[in-house]
């Protein structure tokens, strides 16, 4: 099948890697279904990607918190894509999830429950249709839970689990699945924090390094600045009485 | 914070709003008193520093349609030029009209109507601007095109931003062949020969004079001047050119770390010019070079914060438009007073303009003389001898280099004001909209 009759869904459209990663698809000749809650920002990267890349691209309005309505949003789709990447996420605020069991609700199913229904039924068709590619966006905060974030984090390690059991199980058929672990990005989501130069990278790497896996149908899970590796082994070598009581 | 432009002189006190789409946009303005958008903050001096608050335009950068029959990209205000070309190059078009920088947005380019090499032919930003969206602080948004409120189009072409916050525009784009441009370089002995060359050079597409202008006496003037003309599939391919026949851009990587004292740039470029000058003064009719346009128009580019070469204090850029007349005599008596300061840069720019396209268009049919001054306490009064000259030759300076000039000299350089303002009072723009440029200049 030549790249020009290829379709991407992705999930997460107003999102700055979303919308990276969707304009590195578009520019390799895929066509392009974007997902988003919000249907003015989707349209406005729409129009940009269009505009960019001379691609076919659509919106399609989804919320993953609304998981009842996944099967009819799949069904609503022109066509079952090739490829879903899926970018939502909520950071949230842990010290308010402490305290505000909604707030860590949302958090918990924004990052895990909504992502990893939504991608479950997506793969489901996949497997019967016999292909397709599944990237689930997840993070390095999830490899080991921190006082800092660990909502987020802990949903990020459901997701994370998710994605490799899925991939553990489809890995005889022709469906891929692969789990980004992007590291930081220099994105709204991190507007204002001080982040170290060299574990960094832009939303536009990110993309490409989807577009690259996905084409290349190589990779299981991909860490985008390769530095991350072993930064996430050593933290994760640090025994526990250690790191209890270290503030990360 | 603190803001500055990119000669790093005047830093001023402003809030910055920064909007991340269009709706914010238009809910930030709306209300608001001493507001000025500012694009990526190229203008040298103070254009793009709010009286009150700045309205950076970086992240409204979405392209909104490229027709591919009409050549007509519409974008939001800070989309980059840089991303335009990486974009459009690949797919076989050019921006029109490019400054000596791509590290511009769109918004920018309109607000100073931006002369490029070829403005002697085709004139400025503007001329290729098919029309423009415009937020004013009464919340109104205007549509603007030459057949549209056609007064409102042309004062927001060169307005510096006076006019109210350009949200979107659309420009036509200029298909090419190639991302090369064919270069032929000839030497000018003299300030005569000089402008002279310019003149025989009106029908090349891209031209622009480099002066030597630690030349005095005989070859005050001495120039390099370079024409350009984008070149063919035919001409590359015998060029023998590596790569693809529309490479975009690679990226720089070069950067300067650290506030460097200026002599070692002027040291580098005249260095740089010298070997030029005198392997092309010695081999006559030498073949045409075919390069990349990204080295081709943005040369300075190639190093990033540049800016820091010139140190703390920063610098003053000081570029004139002269009429034709007697171009010649302010021009030299402009280049002796400079040398003989000792205080300016080591190189100054020469190139022909055409007719304006906006009402307060810097330029004007003439030469344009553009040259780098440290900043230093001495250095003022000498600029403002200068400034007399051209006043006295009927020339103006560019208020988008500006950071010192007198409100006296922009007022006998630019006739079209008391319109400007007039238009200004009809967008309920007055005190609202507002520089400090706009301040100091009693705009
Ligand atoms: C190395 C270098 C080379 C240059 N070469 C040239 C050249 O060859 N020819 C030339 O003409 N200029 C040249 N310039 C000047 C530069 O092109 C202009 O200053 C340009 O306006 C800068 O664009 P910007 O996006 O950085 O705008 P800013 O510097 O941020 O703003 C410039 C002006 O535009 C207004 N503006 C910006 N965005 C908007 C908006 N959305 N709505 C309304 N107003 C807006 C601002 O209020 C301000 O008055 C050069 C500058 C540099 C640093
Ligand atoms: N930036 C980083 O450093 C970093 C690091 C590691 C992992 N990640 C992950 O990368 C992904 C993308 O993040 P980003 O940096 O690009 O940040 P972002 O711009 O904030 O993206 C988050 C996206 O999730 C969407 N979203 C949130 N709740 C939703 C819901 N209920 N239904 C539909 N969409 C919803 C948001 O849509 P709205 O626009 O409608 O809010 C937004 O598009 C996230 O999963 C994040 O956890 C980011």
């Amino acid at each position: 099948m030549s790249t020009a009759q290829k379709t991407l869904l992705l999930i997460g459209a107003t999102s700055d890697i979303g919308h990276a990663t969707a304009q590195a698809f578009a520019g390799a000749g895929w066509t392009i279904l974007l997902a988003a809650r919000n249907p003015e920002g989707a349209q406005r990267n729409r129009d940009d990607i269009a505009a960019r890349s001379g691609a076919e691209v659509s919106t399609h309005r989804l919320d993953v918190l609304d998981t009842e309505g996944f099967e009819g949003f799949i069904d609503g789709l022109p066509a079952l894509p090739d490829a879903v990447v899926c970018v939502v996420g909520e950071m949230g605020d842990q010290q308010q999830a402490q305290g505000d069991l909604a707030h860590a609700a949302k958090v918990i199913r924004t990052n895990f429950e909504g992502p990893a229904l939504l991608l479950g039924a997506l793969a489901e068709r996949f497997l019967r249709r016999g292909h397709g590619t599944i990237v689930g966006v997840s993070s390095v905060a999830g490899d080991r839970g921190r006082g800092s974030n660990y909502v987020y984090g802990a949903a990020k390690a459901g997701f994370t689990a998710f994605l490799s059991g899925l991939r553990n199980r489809l890995a005889p058929t022709g469906v891929q699945v692969i789990t980004v672990k992007p590291g930081f990005v220099r994105t709204r989501m991190t507007e204002g924090m001080k982040l170290p130069p060299l574990l960094t990278a832009e939303p536009g790497e990110v993309g490409a390094a989807i577009l690259a896996a996905v084409s290349s149908q190589k990779g299981d899970v991909l860490y985008v600045r390769k530095l991350w590796r072993p930064v996430m082994m050593a933290i994760g070598a640090i025994p526990e009485p250690i790191f209890k009581k270290l503030r990360l | 914070m603190l803001l500055e432009g990119w000669g790093r002189y005047p830093q001023l006190n402003s809030e910055v709003l920064t909007p991340a789409t269009p709706d914010q946009l238009n809910e930030l303005v709306r209300g608001r008193a001493g507001l000025i958008a500012r694009g990526n903050g190229r203008a040298y001096g103070d254009a793009a520093i709010g009286a009150r608050s700045s309205l950076s335009a970086v992240k409204l950068d979405r392209m909104r349609g490229f027709d591919p029959q009409t050549h007509v990209l519409t974008a939001e205000a800070g989309v980059l030029l840089s991303d335009i070309l990486d974009t459009f190059v690949p797919r076989g078009f050019f921006v029109p009209v490019v400054p000596g920088t791509k590290y511009v947005t769109l918004g920018g380019m309109i607000a100073s109507d931006v002369h490029g090499k070829n403005h002697h032919r085709d004139g400025g930003f503007g001329a290729f601007l098919q029309s423009l969206k415009l937020v004013l602080p009464n919340g109104e948004v205007w549509n603007c095109s030459p057949h549209e409120n056609p007064d409102v189009f042309y004062a927001t072409i060169g307005g510096m931003g006076l006019t109210g916050v350009i949200a979107e525009a659309s420009i036509k784009l200029k298909p090419i062949e190639t991302a090369y441009i064919r270069q032929a370089t000839t030497v000018a002995p003299d300030l005569a020969s000089a402008l002279k060359a310019l003149d025989d050079a009106d029908e090349a597409t891209y031209s622009v004079a480099w002066i030597d202008c630690l030349a005095g006496g005989a070859l005050l003037g001495r120039s390099l001047i370079y024409a350009g003309e984008h070149a063919s599939r035919a001409e590359v391919e015998e060029a023998r050119v590596n790569g693809e026949l529309l490479a975009k851009a690679k990226a720089s990587r070069l950067s300067v770390p650290l506030d460097l004292p200026s002599w070692t740039l002027n040291k580098a470029s005249v260095k740089a010019f010298n070997e030029v000058y005198f392997r092309k003064g010695s081999r006559k009719g030498d073949a045409p070079a075919v390069v990349h346009y990204n080295p081709y128009f943005f040369p300075l580019d190639g190093v990033s914060q540049w800016n820091r070469i010139y140190g703390v204090r920063g610098f003053l850029q000081h570029q004139c438009v002269v009429p034709p007349n007697n171009a010649h005599a302010v021009l030299s008596e402009i280049l002796e007073r400079f040398a003989r300061s000792g205080r300016a840069s080591f190189l100054a720019v020469l190139k022909k303009l055409g007719k304006a396209n906006g009402l307060m268009s810097f330029p004007m049919p003439g030469y344009t003389l553009a040259l780098d001054v440290q900043v230093r306490d001495d250095i003022f009064a000498l600029l403002d001898e200068i400034d007399e000259l051209v006043t006295r030759a009927g020339g103006r300076l560019y208020l988008a280099k500006d950071a010192r000039q007198s409100p006296a000299t922009f007022q006998a350089g630019y006739p079209g004001l008391a319109e400007f303002q007039e238009i200004r009072r009809r967008l309920g723009v007055e005190g609202k909209i507002a520089s400090k440029l706009s301040e100091r200049l009693g705009i």
